[in-house]
């Protein structure tokens, strides 16, 4: 029907539409949209398949292989799965990176929704506040920091200098069991820009008059955050959560470039060790179980997160 | 919050013994550009003008090969109405959800019986094949489109292709720029590739060239501070031209997912 709505309003015609071919291709239009379709999205297929779901299938086999590259693969069953069991340094892995995440999710979940809601009241320096936060974000990930942030907590490094300021004495915060991951969650959690500025346009999105109608009705700025903001930012605080979970528990720059599992295994992230294993002793295979074991954790918990959301999660369009 | 930003540029005009003896103090009580002569030597007989020729380079092929194949997926995800879409299109978030990790390891055996470990290949050609993340922000632009456009392009015998490279092309110029400033920005920091799948040091981007720098000088706090605000510049220079439309683009995605 669209297509009777020929009244014509001759566009200046841009090369490569020429309109003299007109009827030929509008017959083809239809036909034609599978394959164009295909086309249009065929660098995704292909990369799909070649980068993605052949490897995903190899890894799955190599996960019940040994495998060390030289030789060649030979089946061993459950053996890997086993072996990773037994493993004492695959369980301090384990449970480095869930403490990892455990803290640095929250953690970072409360201060970029604080800063944000705190960022939505100012107006004029908003810009620059907002900047200044985003920055650490931009450039968070990098050696460069990675390397800064090392001497920042070293002996003798600036947070040390500024603690003896006060009187503190000197804290060996990398060489410490106790300290050395906060160490790394912290520079998780500096970047809380990202987070933050999806906070910060779902709070734009919170419609101006449901406040004002609260505000008639008598509710303080405590009842309309827990009443209005708050169960309207469930989608932003959703979003934020399962990439959160799902980024921490990958975790590897940090701890690779800052602490390299040091001191006594306490900052080994579970893709550090993994790395180790695939890559310092060749073991393809158990290394490939150990990234299937996360995978299904990954993909048991974002889950439980998308089950759970449906309780706490409120979306406008259901029309409640 | 930006303190250790400043701290690593301060820092790195101050000799090196001042620098943690000082540590504390921000501001070097007699700058000096020494550490920037003595890190820009770099190691192995290499400058660093090498690994930033190297970063510069394998940074334009990724953000060349994201945004062409990119706005062409997105295209179709967008604008043309055919069968099977949705599944695609369902498909490519669930491989943005997908741990890396699993396929790290078969995606270098591929690239090591193919011969390519040691070669640019794997850092630069999957980059041709799309990248979900930014195709996905690129078809959220590409919907926002009116669909209108779509029936006059047709009355004017425009194929889907001119549909894409004359109008829709020109219309998301400014999603383009923050796709490709994002590719950039990532492909300078990614230290991870390299480590993976480059040997020789005169292959190193400045991200892994850094790592050994300071491995090798464990001590020499000065240049190592030096060469890591150097190599910061680019991103920030980027970011500041570039602000407006990254805030936007994360924005974005980030409700519309």
């Amino acid at each position: 029907m669209k297509e009777i709505n020929m009244k014509t309003k001759s566009e200046p015609s841009k090369p490569g539409c020429s309109a003299v071919k007109k009827p030929r291709f509008m017959k083809s239009f239809r036909s034609n949209n599978l394959i164009s379709g295909y086309l249009f999205i065929s660098p995704f297929i292909l990369g799909f398949i070649i980068f993605t779901f052949v490897p995903f299938i190899y890894s799955f086999y190599l996960a019940f292989t040994n495998y060390n590259i030289l030789s060649p693969a030979k089946w061993v069953g459950l053996d890997n799965f086993k072996k990773m069991f037994d493993d004492p340094f695959f369980w301090t892995s384990f449970k480095v990176t869930v403490k990892f995440a455990a803290v640095q999710v929250p953690l970072k979940l409360t201060v970029s929704f604080l800063v944000a809601l705190l960022l939505s009241k100012t107006t004029s320096f908003t810009g620059v506040y907002r900047t200044s936060f985003y920055i650490p974000s931009v450039v968070g990930s990098s050696v460069a920091i990675a390397m800064t942030w090392k001497q920042l907590w070293g002996n003798s490094g600036a947070i040390n200098s500024i603690l003896s300021f006060f009187g503190i004495p000197p804290v060996k915060w990398l060489a410490n069991v106790k300290t050395a991951l906060y160490v790394l969650v912290l520079l998780g959690v500096w970047q809380f820009g990202s987070s933050m500025l999806i906070f910060l346009a779902g709070i734009k999105e919170v419609p101006r008059s449901f406040h004002e109608a609260a505000i008639v009705d008598g509710a303080g700025p405590v009842t309309r955050f827990f009443k209005i903001t708050l169960p309207l930012m469930t989608p932003c605080i959703f979003f934020n959560l399962v990439n959160g979970i799902i980024g921490s528990l990958q975790a590897f720059n940090s701890s690779y470039l800052i602490t390299a599992g040091t001191p006594l295994n306490s900052t080994l992230y579970y893709s550090l060790y993994l790395y180790y294993q695939a890559f310092n002793y060749r073991k393809m295979g158990y290394a490939s179980a150990m990234a299937w074991f996360m995978f299904i954790i990954i993909v048991a918990l974002t889950a439980l997160v998308f089950k759970s959301s449906s309780a706490w999660v409120y979306y406008q369009d259901e029309g409640k | 919050m930006l303190y250790p930003l400043f701290w690593m540029v301060f820092s790195s005009f101050k000799p090196t013994p001042e620098i943690m003896l000082t540590s504390g103090q921000l501001f070097p009580r007699s700058p000096t550009i020494q550490n920037y002569i003595v890190g820009w030597a770099g190691f192995a007989r290499l400058t660093f003008g090498t690994f930033f020729k190297n970063s510069l380079f394998i940074a334009v092929i990724r953000v060349i090969g994201v945004t062409l194949s990119c706005s062409l997926i997105a295209f179709g995800f967008a604008r043309i109405p055919f069968k099977t879409k949705n599944f695609w299109f369902i498909l490519m978030i669930i491989t943005m959800c997908l741990p890396g990790q699993v396929i790290m390891i078969p995606q270098y055996l591929m690239f090591n019986s193919m011969d390519w470990v040691g070669t640019y290949f794997p850092l630069l050609v999957p980059s041709f094949f799309g990248h979900a993340f930014n195709a996905f922000l690129l078809t959220q632009f590409m919907r926002n489109i009116p669909k209108e456009l779509n029936e006059t392009a047709k009355i004017d015998g425009c194929s889907w292709f001119g549909l894409y490279w004359h109008i829709i092309l020109p219309l998301v110029k400014p999603a383009m720029a923050t796709v490709a400033v994002l590719t950039f920005m990532s492909s300078w920091d990614d230290f991870y590739s390299a480590l993976l799948y480059l040997n020789k040091p005169s292959m190193y981007p400045v991200s892994y060239a850094l790592k050994l720098f300071s491995d090798e000088a464990s001590t020499n706090y000065g240049p190592m501070l030096a060469m890591s605000s150097l190599s910061l510049v680019p991103i920030l220079i980027l970011f500041f031209i570039f602000q407006k439309g990254l805030v936007e683009g994360i924005s974005t995605t980030g409700i519309k997912a």
